[in-house]
This record gives structure tokens, C-alpha cells and sequence, in this order.
């Protein structure tokens, strides 16, 4: 019986902080005290707040330390786990009120939140299917099973009104009705999709590396809801973590029964395997992801047949993402009132969304549907660093569109965000400020679909290359008023005729920045002007004569020796030997040099 | 595992276990001092004894936690109980046997054990 439970997070932020090492040294630290059989110390999954890593929770003090170092685990095991008093330098300093402590679900960061999906991670040991059970973990397979009809597992999840979390928002219950025509005639299939792929995205990763369990408990529910005995989880061999704790977790399950033949002594069979994708953004894609199963190269295929008819192996499947999953397992528990009575009229629950960009708290948020975009970035991410002003948000990655300020009390749901051009995505949100420029940020989104292309389809392969390489143009300064419309004319083109969702989508980044900063466009075609000056082909450094001391530090930090000037006489920079890395302006004392 | 029970069981095992890091407002605390002096008398086996006994009964909404040096040295090992809505009761040169009984009387039978307690003039 332990006394008091040390949580230190192990998601891939906090892990990428050496929150291994503090493990160990953390389990030394208290075989010195002889406090191991007090103290037990488990390694949890990612607890959101990537930006204050490596994360620490004493319970049952509910003190939660941040930014932990090796060397500061000693104090704590002396101080704090034998002598009683907390650290307080380490205290989080958003829960370190006046005179006591505030519980974490108080703090800026969690108040406005609401973890559902995200239940369980940073609370459990993920590689322990016990504290799953613990925070009743299979109960709601138990009680599908033994309590509910397969039709009645399916009424309810339609009921709660959750729609996929992958992106496009397809209705759960409908996709799983879909299916559920063919029970008893043929093999039926359920997929998990954990590939997980927009850049700056990690909500599935963080839901498999904190709470695995939930994810194969919701596959089997699934399984019985449409008559299938066979699921496979598609999850990229680029999270090694995720991997290695689903493994664990399938090898737990099976040794319980919980996995395997007849659960629960009903007569149902389920078992589920892995597949590892090679990090293919496409393979995110629902038919490239079953044609990838299959063993081939990851293309999609066009549909119909949608794969509710003629997926996997071309027999009927589903296939829900990670975050889809982890919300199932609940609904059955508590009813769908209870899911629906969260969010908006047409987008139920939460939503967790990675938190990137320009912000204080980068990390992993849970919020209600509904939640505007102010609540998110101003409240819990903490608002924009170094005082600058919001710009935009990108939310769906590669697929999506950014939001301007101007629709920042919006309540982010499905239907609203389609409506303002953007998309709900799998929950990546990046955030700009006025330093990042929107053609950019286009040419950025651009190169990634080029990159990603699967060269299936022409309208994907040709087309895409051919707008980056007119956005490329237009930043470089070569391009002209033509090239903005070919722009928008291939960018609907590509929409309306490429082969599967990423190809559609692939345009939306540019129609999105071209609806909001058509200005900034114009800016580099017309003036030759980056306006946040980002873009270093039109941008040019000076040095201000009045300003300048000649105190030769540009001229010693410039990395191609383009400044030139005697001590204390007015430098110079040789614009053809300059190449705009800024060291200047940065190492400048006077405020004398100027980018424009 | 071939039923439900047998899933229920392993459950009320574990959330005893872990029962400790929900973060409930209205819970007692129950507070060793685990300072040097405390530490020196034998606060330490008292401590384990009342995480022991809490959850061997599964007394509900109990957390059991070390505190510092309460001020109180020659009355060491000091327990203090706090009870929501009520005041606090402060026992001292408490062992583990008498830790059980603190469990027994005061945690689940509602009653403080007086002979126990700080005389009030030390209040």
C-alpha cells in the first residue's frame, strides 16, 4: 500500500525533457530515503501542458511541479515525499496561489476545459490494464455485452450525436448502421486510424501513449455493435511510444480474456492487430489506409464503394480515428443525454485540439464544442508570446484554412468552421502572429501536400506543384496579377477533381489565406513588399547612418562578411553579398538597423 | 476473466490504489508532521498505519498526507484531522497502534478520541 503516488508524465513532449531519466533517478532518490514501498512512481501519459514539461503530480497533496530537472529530484524526495514540505521554486506557478495551493483544475490552463477523450491520460499508468479497470476500464464492454443488443449499441452512439474526429465529421452511428446491414452474412472489419499525420498534430499519438486501453475497448464494442471479429489499429512506426504501449496493452487484454475468444463467457470473439505505416500522410486517407493493411502501396481508391459496403480485404468496414474511440467507451457509461447535452446543437462532446504556433501553452487541450477561438488562445493557451498581436489560427493542417481575427469569438464546431473556410481537421491549431506571413504559411502547406502527393491522381500530383510553384513566384517577388487568379482557378480545379479527400482539401490552405489576405498578396505582386517581412527575397537590411556607431558588432556577426565600415565610422551592408539571416539586426545595440 | 463480477473485483482492488489522486473538495485530511522532529519520534510508522487502515476499510473521501514541522515538538508524532465544516483535531504522541484506533473511532465512527487530543490550553 503506497502512501503517496508520484505521476510523472511520460507523453513525448515531457519524455523528449528526459522525464525518463527523472524516473529512474526518482526511484533512487527514494531508495536512499528507503520510501519505496511509500511511494510508488508511475509514468503517465501526456497531461496537456507540453509547454511546462517535464510534468510532475505528487498525490495525494495534488501538487503538480513543472519544468522538473534531474537535479532537483533529490530536494523533492527529501522535502517533499519524506519530510512533508513541497518544493515551492518548482510549483506550477499558474496553481501557486497567495497562501495555498490551487487544485490543477483550476488553473487557467484546465478551468475551461473538459476531458473526456483525454480522461485518463496523466492520470494512469498506461501500461497498467489494472488502473484501467480501476477508473472503470471495460465496464462498458462488460455491459454492451451482457446488457445490450448490437442494434441498441448502435442507437445509442447515434443518440449522443458524435460525428468522427478524425476531420471530415461523419456521424459515428450512421458510418457503424452502415455496416451493421451485413452482420452474420460476411467478414466484417474494424479499423482504427492512428496515423495521425498533420504536421504540428499529436492528439491520437498523446490518447495511445496515455490510455491505450480505451482505444481496444471501443474497437471491441464496435465489433460486436456490427458483427465483427477482427480489428486492426493503423498507427505510423514514427511513435515508437504509442506502438510499444499498444502492444502492451493488446497483450494484457488477451491474457484477462478481454481480448480473444468468448468475452465475458458470451460467446463474443473480437481480437485486434497492429499494422505500422511508414509516416505516409496519405495513409491517413481512409482507403490508402485499407489498401496499406492490404499489404500494397499506400493509394487511395476511389469511392463508392464507400468501405461501410467494400473496404478492408473488400469486405464491409469501419474505420473511426483514435479520438473517435476514446469517446464510446463513456457514451455507453454514461448515456448519450449525457454526450449530447455537451457542445453545439450539431457538433456533440469535446474536441481536443494540439495547441502550437505562437503561443504560451503549446500542448494538448480538451475543450467543449462550442468554446470560441478567444477562450482557447487568450485563456487557456495563455495568450500570444512577447505581447504581440493574433493574426490568424490554422486549424485541419494540410486540409484546413486559418481563421482571421475578425471571426475570433466564433464557437468552434463542425459547421461553423466549414462556414468561415476552414475545417474542424483531426485538431491541429496553429497560431500566427503579425510576424508570419500568409502567403507563406500557403507555400508551407503547399510543399507538405507536394511532398505527401501519392501521384494517383493528376489533379494532385500536377496541380499541386503547380501552385506552389506560383506561390513561390509570388514570394520571391516575380509574380504577377495573373498568377493570383491561375492561382484560384487551379486551387478550385484540384478541389472539384482530385481522387480522395487530401487531394480535395490540398488547395485549402490557399483559398483560405487568399478569402482573408487577399491584401498580403497583392502586397508582394504589386509593391514587392512582405509586409511581415518573412519573405527574404524582398526584403532588404539597412543600416541607419544617424544610428550607427561603428562599433564593427554587425560587421563581426555577419556570416558573409557583407558589412563593411572602420571603428567608429558609419557601416555599410553590401546588398549582393548579403543573405538576410537578420544576425545583424539581432547583434545590433543601437536600434540602427532596419528591415523592410 | 469470464464475467463481470470477476471485472468488478479487480476494479474495487485498484480504486482503492488509486483512489488517491482524485481531487475532491470536500474531503477529511488527515495530516502527519513528518519535520525532523516528528521523523525522530516515529512519525513514520503512524503515517503508514493510517494509509494502511483507511484502506483496508475503504473509508471514503479520506486523504492521508504529510505536513512540516507543526511547532509542537515535545508533543510529537502530531496527527491533525480536518474535517470540512468542522474543527480541527490535533492528536499527539500518537503510535501506530493508537493510529488504528484514531481509524477506527474518529475516521469511520464519527467520534474524536479525547485521550488522545491536544489539552486545550496548548491550543
Amino acid at each position: 500500500m503506497y502512501r503517496a503516488h508520484v505521476l510523472v508524465c511520460g507523453g513525448t513532449g515531457c519524455a523528449s525533457c528526459d522525464s525518463e531519466k527523472i524516473i529512474q533517478k526518482l526511484k533512487e532518490a527514494l531508495l536512499n530515503f528507503d520510501l519505496q514501498n511509500e511511494v510508488s512512481v508511475v509514468q503517465t501519459g501526456c497531461h496537456g501542458l507540453c509547454a511546462k514539461g517535464p510534468i510532475m503530480v505528487v498525490y495525494p497533496d495534488a501538487v503538480t511541479y513543472s519544468q522538473v530537472s534531474l537535479s532537483d529530484i533529490p530536494e523533492i524526495v527529501e522535502e517533499h515525499l519524506l519530510k512533508g514540505r513541497i518544493v515551492e521554486r518548482l510549483v506550477y506557478t499558474e496553481s501557486a496561489m497567495d497562501d495555498k495551493l490551487a487544485s490543477l483544475n483550476e488553473t487557467a490552463f484546465y478551468r475551461k476545459q473538459k476531458r473526456v477523450a483525454l480522461r485518463n491520460c496523466g492520470v494512469i499508468n498506461p501500461e497498467s490494464i489494472d488502473e484501467y479497470i480501476g477508473t472503470d476500464g471495460y465496464e462498458a464492454l462488460g455491459r454492451v455485452l451482457t446488457e445490450m443488443t448490437p442494434d441498441e449499441v448502435i442507437q445509442t452512439i447515434l443518440d449522443s450525436g458524435l460525428r468522427g474526429r478524425g476531420g471530415a465529421g461523419f456521424p459515428t452511428g450512421l458510418k457503424w448502421r452502415f455496416a451493421s446491414g451485413n452482420r452474420g452474412n460476411v467478414k466484417i472489419y474494424v479499423c482504427c486510424n492512428a496515423d495521425d499525420g498533420d504536421p504540428g498534430a499529436f492528439m491520437d499519438r498523446s490518447v495511445l501513449e496515455g490510455d491505450p486501453h480505451v482505444v481496444l475497448e471501443a474497437m471491441a464494442i464496435a465489433g460486436y455493435a456490427i458483427g465483427a471479429n477482427q480489428g486492426y489499429i493503423y498507427v505510423r512506426a514514427e511513435y515508437p511510444i504509442a506502438v510499444q504501449r499498444l502492444k502492451i496493452a493488446i497483450q494484457q487484454a488477451r491474457e484477462y480474456g478481454l481480448l480473444g475468444k468468448d468475452i465475458f463467457g458470451t460467446g463474443f470473439d473480437f481480437d485486434i492487430d497492429i499494422r505500422l505505416g511508414a509516416g505516409a500522410f496519405v495513409c491517413g486517407e481512409e482507403t490508402a489506409l485499407m489498401t496499406s493493411i492490404e499489404g500494397n502501396r499506400g493509394e487511395p481508391r476511389p469511392r463508392p464503394p464507400f468501405p461501410a459496403v467494400k473496404g478492408l480485404f473488400e469486405s464491409p468496414t469501419i474505420l473511426n480515428n483514435v479520438e473517435t474511440y476514446a469517446n464510446i467507451p463513456r457514451i455507453i457509461l454514461n448515456g448519450a443525454e449525457w454526450f449530447a447535452s455537451m457542445g453545439t446543437e450539431k457538433s456533440k462532446g469535446t474536441k481536443v485540439f494540439a495547441l502550437g504556433g505562437k503561443i504560451n501553452n503549446t500542448g494538448l487541450v480538451e475543450i467543449p464544442m462550442g468554446t470560441t477561438l478567444r477562450t482557447v488562445i487568450d485563456e487557456i493557451g495563455g495568450g500570444i508570446p512577447n505581447g504581440k498581436k493574433f493574426k490568424a489560427a490554422q486549424t485541419g493542417g494540410p486540409s484546413g484554412g486559418c481563421i482571421p481575427a475578425e471571426h475570433f469569438d466564433i464557437p468552434i464546431d463542425y459547421d461553423n468552421l466549414i462556414a468561415i473556410g476552414s475545417m474542424m481537421g483531426s485538431g491541429g491549431l496553429i497560431v500566427m502572429d503579425e510576424d508570419n506571413c500568409m502567403v507563406d504559411i500557403a507555400k508551407f502547406f503547399l510543399e507538405f501536400t507536394v511532398d505527401e502527393s501519392c501521384g494517383k491522381c493528376t489533379p494532385c500530383r500536377i496541380g499541386t506543384k503547380r501552385m506552389y510553384e506560383i506561390l513561390d513566384k509570388i514570394t520571391k517577388g516575380q509574380g504577377t496579377m495573373e498568377d493570383i487568379d491561375k492561382l484560384e482557378e487551379l486551387a478550385y480545379y484540384i478541389k472539384n477533381n482530385a481522387l480522395c479527400g487530401l487531394g480535395q482539401t490540398a488547395p485549402n490552405p490557399v483559398l483560405s489565406t487568399l478569402r482573408y489576405f487577399r491584401d498580403e498578396y497583392e502586397a508582394h505582386v504589386k509593391e514587392k513588399r512582405c509586409p511581415a517581412g518573412v519573405c527574404k527575397d524582398l526584403l532588404q537590411y539597412t543600416i541607419d547612418p544617424e544610428k550607427c556607431k561603428g562599433c564593427t558588432k554587425c560587421a563581426r556577426n555577419c556570416p558573409t562578411r557583407a558589412i563593411t565600415g572602420n571603428v567608429k565610422e558609419v557601416h555599410v551592408i553590401d546588398q549582393d553579398k548579403c543573405i538576410k539571416c537578420g544576425a545583424c539586426l539581432d547583434n545590433c545595440s543601437f536600434d540602427a538597423i532596419t528591415k523592410k | 476473466m469470464k464475467s463481470l463480477e470477476e471485472l468488478r473485483a479487480i476494479k474495487e482492488r485498484m480504486q482503492g490504489q488509486i483512489g488517491v489522486r482524485a481531487e475532491s473538495s470536500n474531503e477529511t485530511r488527515v495530516v502527519v508532521g513528518m519535520a525532523t522532529c516528528g521523523i525522530a519520534s516515529g512519525a513514520r510508522p503512524v503515517l503508514n498505519r493510517l494509509v494502511e487502515e483507511v484502506h483496508n476499510h475503504k473509508v471514503p473521501n479520506v486523504i492521508v498526507s504529510q505536513t512540516g514541522c507543526i511547532g509542537l515538538c515535545q508533543f510529537e508524532p502530531i496527527v491533525e484531522v480536518f474535517e470540512p465544516g468542522k474543527e480541527k483535531v490535533t492528536y499527539i504522541k500518537m503510535d501506530a497502534a493508537k493510529a488504528s484506533i484514531v481509524v477506527e473511532k474518529h475516521l469511520i465512527g464519527g467520534t474524536p478520541v479525547a485521550e488522545y487530543m491536544l489539552e486545550s490550553d496548548f491550543r
